[in-house]
């Protein structure tokens, strides 16, 4: 698959989240996946069967690290403490780029552990392309921000999310982690096109992909990563495949979690969207 | 309003603890009005309100910090009961809200802080409060740092002066209840989830736990360790417990023995085959550290 500067020039294909319900699964049967994405905080301790396991993956897989808390988007400035832990992974897996969220979470030293929505402004765009080069230069690895789901838009708002979007990663010259189950989920519950949104991104910036599922209620749609792919999401990736070329691509699956043949099917179903020339070889 | 203002005031609401229905409250503790401020805040659409819209957040906030807090703590759960739990834990976390990137953190104050506020645990307060100490002993054991063991060949070097060093993940639990045999029970009927991830929690998910009967009042001397990645507890004998305590003081070992084993009539020679025992056998559980 195509790579670029953003994913560390990597050609990864499609992975899956590394779950701890798989383990005993992957340690045993040993199968073969392109490669994991780990959740960087479930990895950032100091010992013990976290590292333990995650080394034994690491003999036989190709790691991808993918975090929940750097919070570029929260006004206050990054945590050395966490960036000391994260490039201490970095060292252990050898991630060959490195993903977090364009959101914010943290409040004057405070966490929330969500994932919440940028008011899209000016201001806002800069101080997290600033955070995001700062994270980047320390870490010394690739970086790429993800779009997240939203329940929720901003009065104070000056433009789109697909345009804060590009204002960050022009700015902070960075990678996206460009999430078509986030972005439909997004677009039900502010009523955009999803298509729109992707017609903007640029493709030269999509170091990765995420596809998942999610939850439907009466008047929202919750981005809870615990059902198969959709195919409207699924069309998505395939306008993506077809803007950015073949992307290494991740399936999300986190919660009432299959067995792991299962959520791999669903993950391999992404080569059905792939040229056909690059569908075997994948 | 600037991204530091707006952050303030959307964290201000979606850290009100919810209502007992599990909606976001209508006012904030000062007496303002939340759906004020979610208008002046948020967008609302076709089908939602910007409280609507607010709530969501407020909802996530609590669900994923409750569960994680329900789940590390399944012991005290077991012992004050689930809607006493609920109550202790939202008094928690609304004062001590979460300091770091992880939840696994999350329950680091809470021993301080039930110590301040015994009337979440009034009836069970000393049972409450081991089995608080023992379940974070356990989640820190967990994932703390195993440095290098010192070595039986290095113990051949040993002197009055030597000082050992104790494993980060060794924790040393003096209980005036035997908690432990309660928490394994507990523990064997509710799997424990290890990770985080980025979804959102759908709804709490907390299992319910059964009420315990107390444990009877009687010392134990608990080590909780971590051994080939799984997390152990072992009881000591009160003599044995006083030492390794006076050794990760950082005492050295004569000293450490002189305090904690020495009483009057009381001999080293006396005393010798005991203490090879001790450190054979705590040696060979890695409970020492090179310096």
């Amino acid at each position: 698959m195509p790579a670029n500067r953003f994913n560390g020039n990597s050609d990864y294909g499609v992975g899956i989240g590394l779950r701890v319900p798989h383990y005993q699964h992957i340690f045993e049967k040993k199968p073969v996946v392109n490669w994991f994405e780990i959740i960087s905080e479930n990895f950032m301790v100091d010992g013990g069967l976290p590292l333990k396991n995650l080394d034994q993956i690491l003999e036989r897989y190709r790691v991808v690290q993918h975090g929940v808390s750097m919070y570029f988007g929260s006004a206050e400035p990054l945590n050395r403490e966490h960036l000391k832990r994260l490039k201490k992974l970095v060292k252990r897996t050898k991630t060959p780029w490195l993903t977090d969220h364009l959101c914010w979470g943290s409040v004057d030293g405070r966490y929330t552990h969500d994932l919440i929505p940028m008011p899209y402004t000016f201001e806002a765009a800069k101080i997290a392309a600033q955070k995001i080069r700062e994270a980047r230069d320390f870490l010394e690895v690739p970086l790429a921000v993800e779009n997240v789901s939203s329940y929720a838009e901003f009065h104070v708002s000056e433009m789109k999310e697909w345009e804060f979007l590009n204002e960050v990663v022009e700015d902070a010259d960075c990678g996206i982690l460009l999430d078509v189950n986030n972005i439909y989920v997004s677009s039900r519950n502010h009523g955009f096109d999803p298509f729109e949104y992707l017609k903007s991104v640029p493709p030269e910036r999509v170091a990765q992909i995420h596809i998942a599922g999610h939850t439907k209620y009466q008047k929202y749609i919750l981005d809870t990563h615990d059902h198969p792919v959709i195919d409207p999401v699924w069309a998505l990736y395939a306008r993506a495949i077809e803007m950015a070329g073949p992307t290494p691509t991740l399936l999300e699956w986190d919660d009432r979690i299959p067995s792991f043949n299962e959520v791999h099917r669903e993950a391999l179903k992404a080569k059905r969207y792939l040229p056909a020339q690059l569908q075997e070889a994948s | 309003m600037n991204l530091e203002q707006l952050q303030r005031a959307v964290f201000e609401v979606t850290r009100q603890p919810l209502t007992p229905s599990e909606r976001m409250r209508p006012r904030l503790p000062d007496g303002r009005l939340v759906r004020e401020i979610a208008n002046a805040l948020i967008k609302p659409n076709d089908r939602m309100t910007s409280f609507e819209r607010l709530q969501i957040y407020n909802q996530q906030y609590w669900f994923r910090i409750m569960g994680s807090l329900s789940e590390d703590f399944p012991g005290l759960r077991s012992l004050v009961g689930e809607r006493k739990f609920e109550k202790l834990a939202v008094a928690y976390l609304n004062e001590c809200p979460s300091e770091s990137f992880t939840l696994r953190n999350l329950g680091s104050r809470l021993e301080t802080w039930l110590r301040k506020h015994r009337e979440y645990v009034a009836g069970v307060e000393r049972v409450a409060f081991d089995m608080v100490r023992l379940e974070w002993a356990d989640i820190d054991a967990f994932d703390s740092l195993d440095l290098p063991r010192f070595t039986a060949t290095a113990s051949g070097q040993l002197s009055g002066a030597t000082i050992f060093r104790l494993q980060p993940h060794l924790h040393l639990l003096d209980l005036a209840y035997a908690v432990d045999d309660l928490l394994i029970h507990v523990r064997r009927l509710n799997a424990r989830s290890e990770t985080v991830s980025n979804a959102v929690i759908e709804f709490p998910k907390r299992t319910r736990i059964r009420r315990s009967s107390l444990p009877n009042p009687g010392k134990a001397y608990l080590a909780v360790y971590r051994l080939q990645g799984a997390v152990y507890f072992k009881r000591l004998k009160r003599d044995g417990f006083a030492l390794l305590r006076a050794l990760g003081e950082g005492k050295p070992l004569e000293e450490a023995i002189e305090v904690a084993l020495l009483r009057p009539g009381r001999r080293v020679d006396r005393i010798g085959p005991q203490l090879q025992e001790w450190f054979q056998e705590w040696s060979s559980l890695g409970w020492f550290a090179k310096s």
